[in-house]
């Protein structure tokens, strides 16, 4: 099967991670993934765009998206999802696991991005420099 | 783009129900907040959040609903979520809310496990 890919530019602003995941959603239908998965999806796909505007920083900061149908070596269909910022990077390596107990006791109750992203698909990579931060981010049919 | 949320509170006794209609972003979970805010200032201990008509959350808006579970537990309050789509369901559940926060089917669940709370 040849690959769908479309490609998306959205400005770094609130409310625009819309935008995407109705892209992510009309991809999902055409390939026919389930409803709990499109669902997935765009969770996981507000989260990197909501990580990528924070790091974007500047008003007039823009953000890459990329969707790709296509079909792993093993047959499987999956919707690929990559979110890419010019932002300053962060080291993912860093960064905690978040607790809710402490969160619960005054601490800040931000963080819970990464792991969302990562618990919701079912591949992701992270590559971060201090031009940019790109998430690939995967679910199989 | 945007979608805003709406929010709509219906008062019984010391229990409260509020149903949440759209996106719970910052101003999605900023809304609630202060919805909740007054209920508890009115007397208000347990409190039923129905987001039925919530399809998206985002982890800012989340991150506030945190903070008003604080609140309410610093009270001695008790919330419940229902009626949640299985991915919100599936990420309230890997945050571990469920160990501070009834997560129930129906409105009327979550209602009844309020109600017998002494």
């Amino acid at each position: 099967m040849p690959s769908k890919e479309v490609s998306l530019s959205i400005p770094s602003a609130p409310g625009m991670e819309l935008a995407a995941t109705a892209q992510a959603e009309a991809l999902g239908e055409a390939m026919r993934l389930s409803r709990d998965k499109i669902d997935e999806v765009k969770f996981a796909l507000v989260e990197a765009c909501i990580n990528a505007f924070e790091h974007a920083g500047q008003p007039a900061g823009r953000v890459d998206l990329r969707f790709r149908v296509s079909q792993r070596p093993g047959g499987a269909e999956m919707l690929e999802v990559t979110v890419a910022d010019r932002g300053k990077g962060f080291d993912p390596a860093s960064v905690e696991p978040p607790q809710l107990a402490q969160k619960l006791r005054g601490g800040n109750k931000r963080g819970w991005g990464l792991k969302f992203i990562q618990s919701l698909m079912d591949e992701v990579e992270i590559r971060s420099t201090e031009s940019g931060t790109t998430i690939v981010m995967r679910k199989y049919k | 783009m945007n979608e805003s949320c709406r929010v709509e509170t219906v008062r019984d006794g010391d229990l409260a129900v509020v149903r949440t209609e759209g996106y719970i972003n910052r101003e999605g979970g900023e809304e609630i907040e202060r919805c909740i805010q007054t209920l508890l200032e009115a007397g208000v201990t347990r409190i039923v959040l129905n987001l039925e008509k919530t399809k998206i959350v985002n982890s800012i808006g989340i991150s506030i609903l945190i903070e008003v579970l604080e609140r309410m537990m610093e009270r001695k309050g008790a919330l419940a979520f229902c009626r949640l789509t299985p991915t919100i369901d599936k990420t309230f559940r890997i945050m571990g809310l469920a160990q501070y926060a009834g997560i129930h089917a129906t409105e009327e669940e979550a209602r009844s496990a309020l109600s017998a709370i002494a």
